[in-house]
């Protein structure tokens, strides 16, 4: 037997709990949100310090208690914890198993909050030995946060993005100082707050220009061996902490029939957050990696809008209008695909990401004629995004962003 | 060892710690080892006892088939030595295909492809929970097995054996020395060992599961003299394998991984199969597997020293095993008799294999914690109890699959440790 909602929504992170509350506010009755983890809030459930809900609450939160404000004002929907989602089919067809065992769920909208991860030590394919002791950031907050204990006690951080300086308060509140935190590029790659916590820095030495060349140990880490440009030299530590480069969770998408973009590894969209099968919309870190809570929490948001325009009948159901080309050294553009007609008043959200670090001119090119421009210095882990008004994709056909590197 | 009170003693903290926890996990049939050789007739007793008992044991067949597959006109014209060879060691079904017949079977290879050895009788096993299920039915019988006891030396009274190990003097009325990388070394308690082991490194990359849909057959290169080079094939849990490479090197314990062989491993891979560009890597380790210099399997009984050698045992021995076993309790019984035929127990594993039901499908199945391979807390907790608990987190793994996923435990890392805190085995 399948159970029917108004709109399934695939994971109870900030993108999808936002969803989930705002599909509630606009009226749509059954609102049904799967989870695996034994509670909702996604990742900050298990970043136990303050950052969060500046933004959309106008108040500083920790991560666990924004977990907790986040699934508490989605609680008018159905939330089902300790569910994992097993398939995903056509039609917004989704097998699952949970508290009541194998179960087929259906709805005109679905809605993939699946999240993002760390790329762990495997896939950075680092050498040397494989003891135990490294480790993802996500994995050391669980230990620490959930599980009261800390896996080591001389680690090193490898990585500056913002998510490093999550775990340097990780390791405080452990009561640890790892030994250096270690970045491949000449600067640190996180900006605010990032950059102001390493200068407070807790007397944490910050190696940039440094490559960590390989891990040594037995059972345990027992040291590793870095490259500050002057050959390899071997620093003794007891643990790795891999932070930084996350991927979209999107295991279950590449199973499917949905499309995946190769450039941001999540699902390609059009400006509606829609999927490929148009029964399937996406919001959050699922769509490229990593952003704050705050921006998943506004796409959920903002995807709510679109399933409910969905639930309407007011989503075109014919192809995209335009497919969007990317030109230069850009990682990926999203949305992928564009339709000229306007379901809301807000103008259309792009996002993109560069490839290396580089100065240039941005421009978005609709049928020849340049409608958008703007010169950019970036950085690959830093969003770039910007707003463009309907009108400009009036019968748009062919849509490229330029990165003219200059 | 049915009728005798057999002791296994294992230096790793775990089963399946050293030579044989890394290995592209095939079940041989045989068809291109050497003629006449005792690993060929060890292999084909294996797999004809594997077939046998696995559905006692709950153990899983992945009929996936070989393929040998020529990349140029050289390799082409070798192929019908390989099928000649085949049909001599007594594998009749091999036959050579075309390139129209390859493309049919294998859509996603390289069209570079010009042709294949088709080996029918080739499957995926699981490597670890064969083993564990052999080694719980030696317990059942009344076998004993001590893990972390590291034998380092021993006596030999012309009567029994006086074996010293990190876990203090142990005796026995007969040693079988199947210690893996470290066979040489064992045997030199006995004898100045016949054979010097050099380990041969493997390093191996394991893609995510909708990898997996890329191949159905093993894929295997024509072979050299020295390997028989890297292969991709699927695994029974269902991701994608490529490897292993060949390095010789002097460190029997540890095995690193190397960045710039795996990089090349991995471009080798997409070379074959170029849709592999487009998928992640979940795992890469990297296993030694005992190489000597000879090309086949050490095995004898020294009958007056009251000693059997089961040496040498190459990547080949997970088929071989049981064709082994078979051979050395032949070879135990004629030199020291005392063997008794008994009613076999059978002592079913959990299954893991993707191609079967998995415990996360059954309706008692509870919570899952490993996100990634869906394994359930029961499973974990299953795994850290009876009458051989894991012995340490690698054993764990290998039990369950718990972190083996392609987030490594990004998720369900901290808790499993948490549940198996003071449970391994000491």
């Amino acid at each position: 037997m399948t159970r029917w909602s108004d709109v399934l929504i695939l994971g109870g992170g900030p993108a999808g709990l936002s969803c989930a509350r705002e599909l509630r506010k606009l009226g749509v009755r059954s609102v049904t949100v799967l989870d695996r983890e034994a509670e909702l809030g996604g990742i900050p459930r298990h970043c136990g310090h303050t950052g969060y809900g500046l933004r959309e609450f106008g108040k500083l939160y920790t991560g666990p208690d924004y977990a907790k404000r986040i699934a508490d004002d989605a609680a008018e929907a159905d939330l089902r914890p300790h569910t994992t989602v097993l398939k995903i089919e056509p039609g917004g067809l989704i097998r699952a198993t949970g508290a009541n065992g194998m179960e087929d769920l259906q709805a005109k909208a679905v809605v993939l909050a699946l999240g993002a991860r760390e790329t762990p030590r495997s896939a950075r394919l680092i050498s040397g030995t494989r003891p135990f002791g490294v480790m993802n950031t996500g994995a050391l907050q669980q230990f620490v946060y959930l599980h009261g204990r800390c896996p080591f006690e001389r680690p090193v951080v490898i990585g500056s993005e913002l998510v490093a300086f999550s775990t340097l308060l990780t390791l405080r509140h452990a009561g640890i100082k790892p030994l250096a935190m270690i970045e491949e590029r000449p600067r640190i790659t996180a900006h605010h707050p990032g950059d102001w916590i390493a200068r407070l820095g807790f007397g944490v030495p910050i190696m940039t220009g440094t490559r960590l060349v390989r891990i040594l140990g037995n059972d345990r880490v027992e040291a590793v061996e870095i490259d500050r440009g002057f050959g390899p030299e071997r620093l003794d530590c007891d643990g790795v902490v891999l932070t930084g480069r996350f991927r979209p969770e999107s295991a279950l998408i590449a199973a499917s029939h949905i499309e995946l973009d190769p450039g941001t590894s999540g699902p390609a969209i059009d400006g509606y957050f829609r999927c490929s099968d148009h029964s399937y919309f996406a919001a959050g870190n699922i769509l490229r990696g990593i952003e704050t809570a705050g921006q998943c929490w506004r796409e959920g948001k903002a995807a709510a809008h679109m399933a409910l325009a969905r639930l309407e009948g007011r989503l075109p159901q014919r192809q995209a209008d335009a497919r969007v080309a990317i030109q230069g050294p850009l990682a990926y553009v999203y949305p992928q695909r564009i339709y000229r007609d306007a379901p809301t008043t807000n103008p259309l959200l792009f996002k993109a990401r560069v490839q290396r670090e580089v100065r240039g001119r941005l421009s978005v090119i609709v049928d020849g004629a340049v409608v958008w421009s703007k010169r950019i210095s970036a950085l690959p882990e830093r969003r770039i995004d910007w707003k463009l008004p309907y009108r400009d994709m009036k019968n748009c056909h062919q849509v490229t962003v330029e990165l003219d590197a200059a | 060892m049915a009728g005798l009170e057999p002791l296994l003693l294992e230096a790793g903290a775990d089963i399946l710690s050293g030579a044989s926890k890394a290995n592209s996990a095939l079940l041989h049939t045989g068809f291109d080892a050497p003629e006449n050789s005792i690993e060929l007739s060890c292999m084909q007793a294996g797999y004809r006892e594997y077939l046998e008992i696995r559905d006692k044991l709950n153990l899983p067949l992945v009929e996936s088939s070989a393929l040998v597959v020529a990349w140029d006109e050289e390799q082409l014209a070798k192929l019908p030595a390989i099928v000649d060879k085949a049909h001599r060691n007594g594998v009749p079904d091999v036959t050579q295909i075309g390139r129209n017949e390859l493309r049919k079977r294998e859509p996603f290879l390289s069209a570079r492809a010009l042709g294949a050895v088709l080996v029918p009788g080739e499957h995926i096993i699981d490597p670890w929970s064969a083993p564990l299920a052999y080694v719980l039915q030696g317990i059942a019988h009344g076998g004993r097995i001590l893990r972390r006891c590291r034998v380092t030396g021993g006596h030999f009274d012309n009567r029994r054996w006086r074996l010293e190990t990190s876990l203090g003097e142990i005796e026995a009325g007969v040693v079988i020395n199947a210690a893996g990388n470290h066979g040489d070394v064992v045997e030199a308690i006995n004898r100045e060992s016949p054979f010097t082991i050099t380990p041969r490194k493997g390093q191996f990359v394991v893609f995510d599961k909708p990898a997996a849909k890329l191949i159905h057959a093993i894929i295997l290169p024509v072979p050299t003299e020295r390997t028989k080079g890297v292969v991709v094939c699927r695994t029974a849990f269902g991701n994608l394998l490529v490897g292993p490479t060949a390095e010789d090197q002097q460190d029997r314990d540890n095995a690193e991984v190397d960045q710039a062989t795996l990089t090349k491993l991995i471009d080798k891979g997409i070379e074959m199969v170029p849709g592999l560009s487009r998928h992640t890597v979940n795992a890469v380790y990297a296993g030694l597997r005992p190489a000597t210099q000879f090309k086949d399997y050490q095995i004898s009984v020294q009958t007056q020293r009251r000693w059997i050698t089961a040496g040498g045992i190459r990547s080949t021995g997970l088929t071989g095993a049981l064709g082994i076993a078979q051979l050395v309790a032949r070879h135990f019984a004629a030199a020291f008799g005392g063997l008794q035929e008994q009613e076999p127990v059978w002592t079913p594993v959990p299954n893991l294999a993707e191609d079967r039901p998995r415990h996360y499908l059954t309706p008692a199945a509870g919570e899952i914690i490993c996100h990634c391979e869906w394994v359930t807390r029961k499973e974990v907790d299953a795994a850290l109890d009876g009458p051989l608990p894991a012995g340490d987190l690698g054993g764990l793994k290998r039990r369950t699959r718990c972190m083996m996923g392609r987030c490594q435990g990004f998720y369900c890392g901290a808790q499993v440790a948490t549940l198996a805190e003071g449970k391994f085995a000491p």
